[in-house]
């Protein structure tokens, strides 16, 4: 938590001696507490002062970065309990887990399905983060085995789940250089995993549902070294899960309680339960299973439950071309909010016929949206059409407007009186059909 | 290292709200359901009363819906025909409530008459021993005239009669006023513009435990984060002690996530999106929980699979974690 320009003044010399390039040292404090200054410019701070300064800037969550060879996932940092006070910054890593249980050529497979999945989602494409490695067997030899396939295959951070500490240090010797996390030290075994993700620099998970062992337990592991943590809340079911990661998020933003201050991580074995993982504060998510259908519904959340509320995600104004058109191609026109957009050329390229693609800047809201807000009507629409020279491009001077506007077409008319305006479909899923038979 | 468990208080709480009523209060219903008065944000069981847990409502329609997904038609096929046997199939499922939306027209293709829309209405009553929630085809006029036609055919059932919108909600609020129902008002996803309706509605009369509130969502990938931070906001304002978001909220994931291409379409898609049956429930479902985890307190579902997965959900989240 940051500190007020009070406090931080209390930290300072209070001897006005001018020298960092303000009057008073309150002044100095002030102007720290808006982040416009380095503390570096009074030469008179005490080292006391220096630290307690360092420590209350550091995040109230610590940012925990995962990294192998190209790749890097990363979570915490975040600084509210609710997305409309700013923003959600850093999206859960999500993982799928694989089990040295199983045989050989099922790890692979499954290896390949979840290190080449991807879906286009507005134009974004999502993809699995990483894979978890259990121990299930509780063999070192199987474990590394599994390892090795994985890595064969995929690129993409690891986490090692495991009791078998021995087993734990084969697999990071293995995957040396990489920053990995280890799930995950307990009670009765904090010490040796702390010790071997020392050694290897890789982070560690804690796993408890009494937040005072937990707090305990970042603790000790912090003072062996271990300063990458990540904590399992393990919870039994929904509400125990919703109240740790609510009691761990508010113990880190309001309170600053540091051994509190690390992302937590779920491993939910139902749809309801992962989707609580991305709606309430979890930092990392493992997968029992590889299913599309159910990383695409997961992945899109996360990316909504993400975006910044205050920037509606948006695509640039202008005349798209869909499937090389040309002359006689039709032309439709939509808005530039990033999901109409996509929902819209995505139909048309389904199609396979060519068209031209009017976006007029609507500034990023949706097609009723915008017209709700007056961001989306005939003046604004016949604007586009003649500031992106629309006319000069086709024979046909003909306009397809999102049937959810109907209503817009008899000004649509009196605005470009030289065209013809057709009311598309409703739902952009029908446009393909509304094309070739209409158009 | 002792942590103290951070518990902030609430001024405010929700009111409590009853829908249906049983032959005792009026009505015909065998049982009642009983809403809202929580006095924490969702499910924080240690920091304040959840009173009832969340419900769900099954959404129906009065004829074979055009523009429903064919998984959809092809799971009710058996009662799609006969609103009042495909109540019942619901209320088989479990659902605690159902949600009926009348149409435009008729199979015929003619529009649609209050007497039928009372008939229908009751029909659905007579098959059921569960609450009603009634909707009108969303054009005002229209919604206005077979609204208060349902509403005097079933006088003193406290019926949830809808949607009330700001340019839309008199007439609906009127009816309910003189029939012992109750209303649910819809808002674009905005805090002021739904304390403003609720306030325009209570002006009006009607009493505050009789009205639910809908601050509209999107399904997931069209729109729902802004249905999450409004829901949030809601609740916060409401628990903050501001009287006219102090609703139980109603929404309607079942409607949104069945309307998106990647329910309703099974061909032609990137395999990605994986099995078509699941990945269409698997989409009700997260916008579903999305929402529960926000606040609703009354969720219109499809699908009585998607139902299930919820419920389960609300029952595992009813209970209260032991502290610490
Ligand atoms: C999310 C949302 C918002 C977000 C904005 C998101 C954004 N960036 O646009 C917020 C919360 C900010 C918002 C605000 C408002 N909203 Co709003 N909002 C919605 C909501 C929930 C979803 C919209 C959405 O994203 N849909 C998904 C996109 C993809 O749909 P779409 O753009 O329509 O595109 C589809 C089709 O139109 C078609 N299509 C698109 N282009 C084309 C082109 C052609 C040629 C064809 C054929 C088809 C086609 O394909 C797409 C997929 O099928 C809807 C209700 C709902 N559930 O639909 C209300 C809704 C659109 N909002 C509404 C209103 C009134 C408003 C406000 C005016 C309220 C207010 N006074 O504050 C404001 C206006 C904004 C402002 N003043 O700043 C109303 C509009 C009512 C009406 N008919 O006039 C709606 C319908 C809610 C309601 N029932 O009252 N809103
Ligand atoms: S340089 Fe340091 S001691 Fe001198 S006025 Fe500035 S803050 Fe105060």
């Amino acid at each position: 938590m940051a500190l007020s320009g009070i406090q931080i003044y209390k930290l300072l010399p209070q001897t006005n001696c001018k020298e960092c390039g303000f009057p008073t040292c309150l002044a100095f404090a002030m102007k720290l507490a808006a982040k416009q200054v380095e503390l570096s410019a009074c030469p008179y701070v005490t080292e006391e002062s220096k630290s307690q300064l360092a420590a209350s800037s550091a995040p109230p969550i610590r940012l925990i970065t995962l990294k192998s060879n190209g790749y890097e996932v990363k979570a915490g940092n975040e600084v509210v309990l609710f997305r409309h006070e700013k923003t959600y910054y850093n999206k859960p890593g999500i993982f799928v887990k694989i089990s040295d249980n199983q045989p050989g050529e099922e790890i692979q497979s499954i290896t390949k399905k979840i290190d080449s999945y991807e879906v286009n989602y507005v134009g974004m494409n999502l993809t699995v983060d990483g894979i978890a490695i259990e121990n299930a067997s509780e063999n070192e030899e199987k474990f590394i085995d599994t390892i090795k396939i994985v890595r064969s295959i995929s690129k993409r951070p690891i986490i090692l789940v495991g009791k078998n500490s021995k087993a734990i240090e084969g697999g990071l010797e293995y995957l040396k250089g990489e920053t990995t996390l280890v799930h995950g030290a307990d009670p009765t075994n904090w010490e040796v995993m702390a010790d071997l993700c020392k050694k290897y620099g890789s982070a560690l998970s804690i796993i408890s549902n009494k937040l005072e062992t937990i707090a305990d337990l970042t603790e000790k592991i912090k003072s062996k070294g271990v300063e990458d943590i990540v904590i399992d809340p393990s919870p039994a079911n929904l509400s125990l899960s919703l109240f740790l990661n609510t009691q761990i998020r508010r113990q880190a933003i309001k309170k600053n309680i540091k051994p509190l201050g690390y992302p937590t991580i779920a491993f939910p074995t139902k749809l309801t339960s992962a989707v609580q993982a991305i709606t309430k504060y979890t930092g990392f998510i493992v997968l029992d299973s590889f299913a599309e259908e159910l990383l695409y519904p997961l992945l899109v959340l996360r990316q909504n439950i993400y975006t910044d509320p205050q920037k509606p995600i948006q695509v640039t104004p202008g005349l798209y071309e869909i499937n090389n058109p040309e002359f006689e191609s039709p032309v439709l026109v939509t808005t530039n909010f990033s999901i109409t957009y996509f929902s819209v050329a995505n139909e048309v390229e389904g199609s396979g016929m060519p068209a031209w693609l009017l976006v007029a800047d609507a500034e990023g809201m949706s097609v009723l949206t915008a017209w709700a807000a007056g961001k989306f009507d005939a003046e604004r629409i016949a604007k586009s059409v003649k500031s992106f020279n629309v006319a000069e491009k086709v024979s046909k001077k003909r306009l397809v407007i999102p049937g959810a506007v109907a209503v817009l077409s008899g000004e649509l008319e009196n605005e470009l009186s030289d065209w013809e305006i057709r009311v598309g479909p409703r739902e952009a899923v029908d446009l393909p059909k509304f094309m070739k038979l209409v158009l | 290292m002792p942590i103290e468990l951070i518990k902030e208080k609430w001024p405010g709480s929700v009111r409590t709200v009853i829908i249906g009523a049983t032959e005792a209060e009026g009505g015909t219903r065998k049982k009642t359901v009983t809403v809202g008065g929580e006095t924490t944000l969702p499910f924080l069981h240690f920091e304040g009363e959840i009173k009832n847990p969340p419900v769900v409502a099954i959404e129906i329609r009065d004829r074979k819906p055009e523009d429903w997904s064919p998984l959809l038609i092809e799971y009710w096929k058996d009662v799609i025909n006969d609103p009042a046997e495909w109540a019942k199939a619901a209320e088989n499922y479990g659902a605690d409530l159902i949600q009926l939306t009348l149409s435009l027209t008729d199979e015929a293709g003619n529009p649609m008459t209050p007497e039928k829309a009372a008939e229908t209405v009751k029909a659905v009553l007579k098959k059921t021993t569960i609450p009603l929630i009634v909707f009108g085809p969303g054009q005002a006029e229209i919604d206005n005239q077979l609204i208060v036609a349902v509403a005097e055919a079933t006088k003193g059932e406290r019926l949830v009669l809808g949607i009330c919108e700001d340019k839309n909600y008199r007439t609906i609020v009127a009816t309910a006023m003189a029939n012992d129902h109750l209303i649910t008002a819809r808002t674009a996803m905005d805090v002021n513009l739904a304390k403003q309706l609720n306030i325009l509605i209570s002006d009006m009369g009607l009493p505050l435990d009789r009205i639910l509130m809908d601050p509209t969502t999107g399904a997931l990938g069209y729109g729902i984060e802004y249905g999450f931070s409004v829901m949030e906001r809601l609740r916060l304002a409401a628990l903050q002690g501001d009287s006219m978001t102090q609703f139980p909220m109603i929404v309607t994931p079942g409607f949104e996530a069945w309307k998106t291409k990647e329910s309703k379409v099974g061909e032609g898609v990137p395999a990605a999106w994986g099995d078509w049956n699941k990945r269409a429930i698997n989409w009700e479902v997260t916008t579903a929980m999305t929402l529960l985890e926000s606040g609703a307190d009354i969720i219109v579902l499809r699908h009585p699979e998607s139902m299930k997965q919820i419920k389960e959900a609300i029952s595992e989240l009813m209970m209260a974690p032991e502290m610490i």
